[in-house]
């Protein structure tokens, strides 16, 4: 059989695990902990595939030395890739293991029975560490072992505890941010004012002068300082910014018109899709509207962070980066030195929901940390950077169209978006995606945002409604002018482009006075997705719904990335003094579960933070620089603001496994919507749905 | 000098007077589980238990806590064993990054002490100050209300 593509492309089984004299199995894999839960279920997978004891597997860390190469832990591939590419690694080590107990025993390899870390025949026994001199794994995988099938896996599916949350209850120190190294010092940089202003001049001598203070670095436009302790470096940041003169330029666009601002510049236009034919002959009523989003903020809840420490020409970087391997390009690319001085390890982080600031952070550090040869740096950014500097998911604007037939059933579809492109990672189509690369003397310039292939796609992710629409047309633009750094952030465009499909399908079910859940099975042919809509409807009670004053119910679907998981929402908001969403009822399928308890908990965090997207948040700026830079300015969802989520997970065990951490972005985004549309009569087309739109959408309607 | 016990030892940090307390916890005082996220008061992510009650220690200077007793997460458990929190959220598996933890582990604790038997509303009403953008409020209630419960649910 073929190799799995990340075990293709790291064939050494030696690079994937080693075996300890005690029975201890070192994992290393190339996917890294954002808090997602990934390194728990890959464990799982190994000690499953292994039959070793779960206690009996130890995952170490990703790195660049050591370890194979996985590129990015991003698009909810984790699972399905690293999973994979681990079950096969672990089968075939296995087999040898295997092999080697029946020449020990001298009976046959299909003799001998595995158990628990023991390989027994004819009435004796040996464990993997007893056998680990014997076996060597320096040795190439072959795919000539089938991995268990479903049947067999015992770990597989069932909850197991994570990994990382014992140290994270009782507070010791599992972040990056907890690093402390012999020697360590502290950086902070000083940002210029808005994204496009550049340094004029800075007096850096009275800092430099200051007690606690080890060097200030300038480099251009890039600014910083190095200090003895948070404090120091605190202070002297301070008094560095009060020192720095900054040419600024109004280089931003209209907050209040972005779609006038993504549709006025220089685009690169995609065809997604154009299927079926026209027959305008059935069409009897054509219906449009236009829809967006603002720009989102990660967010997450703690600022980036990174270590850098050089010694001579080459330098250890310590980050909560999604992608140690290309982080060490870009370092060595900007840099101009060879990839082999730069040594990439990852430390975790806080949550992590795409690209945020951590490879920046990163790369901070190094630049700081040359000032300092031998001493680490410990680089962190403040609230306000990590809310103004991470890059944003981009703002949209998208246009649909359909003509429907008598009966209202869509006979002809068009959409079209405008969007920046959804990836500017470190390293991906030639960008170096390093914040501070752009500030320094030498500039390396960072080229437009682009977006992943379809199908799976970017911007326009999810922008093919999955429905049997006789006819499609389907365009995107990618905006190349980006005042406002975008990249990838959880489920890139999916998010909006599933509220604005499933938001018209609405629409257009109520122009045709059909049930919404109705109209959308009766043009809904895949199974999958008819099955999670189903559910979805029986979770909610949909059927049953009462018709309470100002309370509303939505729907919401997709099939994430058009190939991936199949997820369906329904929400119940209450419309009274503001916008509550009471319940999400969410229905997924995603294939084989590894961990039902981590899909679990993936799929309500998910619906929360798309909840807080939807009703809350929106990245605040003027025409020079962006001013929401703290928790009152770009406000999250609360405690008290958070709905219920019930989630049913339709199980698949012998379906490849898909990923979970995104499918449920747009479809609750799609289901609020279409809620607070049911409970207020009158509809809001623009994320997020403010009370402030809801009172314009009102006085439009009157 | 001031002089403060944290977790039962007593200290006399050396720093500036008007440091937060949060630095001197994670700098001299060599602690980790008070957490940096805003520095603003704005978060919970430093919160701190000061003679009982829950103080973001990042906007807290040192002068102002002077002759306290402080505790952080790393002192919620008593004699090695977790606090029936602590276990109540390994139970509920009631984390994703784990960065909001700290803080909500000591905001919890406080609310406990105040009200052993909270209902759901007490429990969302006290942690409304703290911010988790992992989404698992759900669960963290759940964990806060089956440790009220002694454990179970
Ligand atoms: S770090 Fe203190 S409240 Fe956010
Ligand atoms: S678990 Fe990540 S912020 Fe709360």
């Amino acid at each position: 059989m073929t190799l799995p593509p990340d075990l293709a492309a790291n064939p050494r089984l030696s690079t994937w695990l080693r075996v300890a004299a005690d029975g201890v199995v070192t994992v290393r894999v190339g996917k890294v902990e954002l808090g997602q839960g990934i390194v728990t279920a890959l464990a799982q997978i190994a000690a499953d595939e292994l039959d070793v004891e779960f206690a009996d597997v130890r995952m170490e860390p990703a790195g660049t030395a050591a370890g194979p190469d996985e590129g990015f832990t991003a698009g909810s591939l984790s699972v399905s890739t690293s999973g994979a590419a681990l079950r096969q690694a672990c089968a075939e080590v296995r087999a040898l293991f295997a092999a080697a107990a029946a020449d020990e025993l001298g009976v046959e390899p299909a003799d001998v029975a595995v158990h628990e870390g023991t390989f027994a025949a004819a009435g004796r026994e040996l464990t993997y560490g007893a056998l680990a001199a014997r076996v060597d794994l320096d040795r190439e995988a072959t795919g000539d072992v089938e991995p268990k099938a479903a049947d067999r896996l015992l770990l597989v599916g069932t909850d197991v505890a994570r990994l990382d949350l014992p140290d994270k209850v009782t507070g010791r120190p599992r972040f990056v941010h907890d690093l402390r190294l012999p020697g360590q010092l502290f950086g902070r940089v000083v940002r210029p004012p808005s994204p496009a202003a550049t340094l004029l001049d800075v007096d850096t001598g009275a800092v430099e002068a200051r007690t606690g203070v080890r060097a200030v670095v300038r480099d251009g436009s890039f600014l910083g300082v190095v200090a003895d302790d948070e404090p120091a470096a605190d202070e002297a940041a301070e008094a560095l910014r009060g020192n720095a003169q900054w040419k600024t330029e109004q280089s931003l666009p209209d907050e209040a018109d972005l779609p006038a601002f993504l549709r006025g510049g220089p685009t690169d236009d995609t065809v997604v899709e154009e299927s079926g034919t026209p027959e305008p002959g059935r069409v009897a009523r054509t219906l449009k509207a236009r829809y967006g989003k603002q720009f989102l903020a990660h967010g997450s809840m703690a600022p980036s962070c990174g270590v850098a420490r050089w010694d001579d020409d080459a330098v250890t970087v310590w980050t909560h980066s999604q992608g140690v391997h290309p982080l060490r390009r870009a370092i060595a690319s900007v840099l101009g030195m060879g990839v082999d001085a730069v040594t990439v390890r990852h430390v975790e982080g806080a949550g992590c929901y795409g690209h945020n600031g951590a490879d920046d952070a990163a790369f901070d550090a190094v630049l700081l940390a040359r000032a300092v040869p031998g001493r680490p740096v410990l680089l962190r950014w403040s609230r306000a950077d990590e809310l103004s500097w991470s890059p944003f998911g981009s703002a949209m604007s998208m246009d649909v169209e359909a003509g429907v037939d008598a009966s209202g059933d869509v006979v002809t579809w068009s959409y079209e978006l405008w969007s920046h492109g959804y990836t500017s990672r470190p390293g991906y189509a030639g960008n170096p995606g390093l914040l501070a690369a752009r500030h320094l003397e030498r500039p390396v310039e960072p080229a437009p945002p682009v977006d992943p292939a379809l199908p799976s796609g970017g911007s326009h992710r999810n922008a093919v409604p999955g429905y049997a629409f006789p006819h499609l047309s389907v365009h995107a633009h990618r905006v190349l002018h980006t005042p406002l750094r975008t990249s990838a952030m959880r489920s890139l465009g999916a998010y909006g482009n599933v509220f604005a499909i499933e938001s018209f399908l609405d629409e257009l079910a109520e122009a045709a006075g059909r049930d919404p859940l109705e109209y959308r099975l009766a043009q809904l042919t895949d199974p999958r997705g008819r099955a999670v809509l189903e559910s979805a409807a029986d979770l909610a009670g949909w059927s049953t719904r009462g018709d309470e004053e100002n309370v509303g119910h939505g729907i919401g679907y997709a099939r994430y990335k058009s190939l991936s998981a199949y997820c369906a929402v329904i929400a119940e908001v209450e419309t009274v003094s503001e916008i509550r969403v009471r319940r999400l009822a969410v229905a997924v399928d995603v294939g084989r579960v590894v961990n039902p308890d981590g899909v679990h908990n993936q799929i309500e965090g998910g619906a929360v933070q798309a909840t807080s997207w939807t009703l809350k948040e929106s990245v605040r700026f003027d025409r020079e620089r962006v001013t929401s830079t703290d928790w009152a300015s770009y406000p999250i969802l609360r405690f008290s603001e958070v709905p219920a989520v019930d989630v049913r997970v339709v199980s698949r065990p012998d379906e490849p496994s898909l990923g979970s951490g995104e499918a449920v972005q747009g479809p609750a985004a799609a289901a609020i919507g279409n809620a607070v549309a049911d409970a207020l009569g009158v509809r809001v087309r623009d994320l997020p749905i403010t009370p402030e739109r809801v009172v314009a959408a009102i006085e439009r309607s009157s | 000098m001031v002089a403060l016990t944290v977790n039962g030892t007593r200290h006399e940090p050396t720093s500036p007077d008007d440091t937060p307390l949060l630095s001197v916890l994670r700098g001299p005082l060599g602690l980790s589980g008070p957490r940096f996220g805003c520095g603003l008061g704005m978060c919970g992510a430093c919160l701190v238990l000061v003679d009982g009650r829950p103080m973001t220690s990042c906007d807290t200077p040192l002068w102002s806590v002077d002759g306290t007793a402080v505790t952080t997460v790393e002192g919620l458990a008593t004699d090695g064993a977790p606090h029936p929190l602590q276990q109540a959220f390994l139970d509920e598996q009631a984390a994703q990054c784990g960065y909001c933890t700290s803080g909500i582990l000591i905001r919890a604790a406080a609310l406990l002490d105040e009200n052993p038997n909270p209902d759901e509303d007490a429990v969302v009403a006290a942690l409304d100050e703290n911010l988790c953008r992992c989404g698992v409020q759900r669960r963290v209630v759940r964990a806060v209300l089956r440790a009220a419960a002694g454990g179970q649910r």
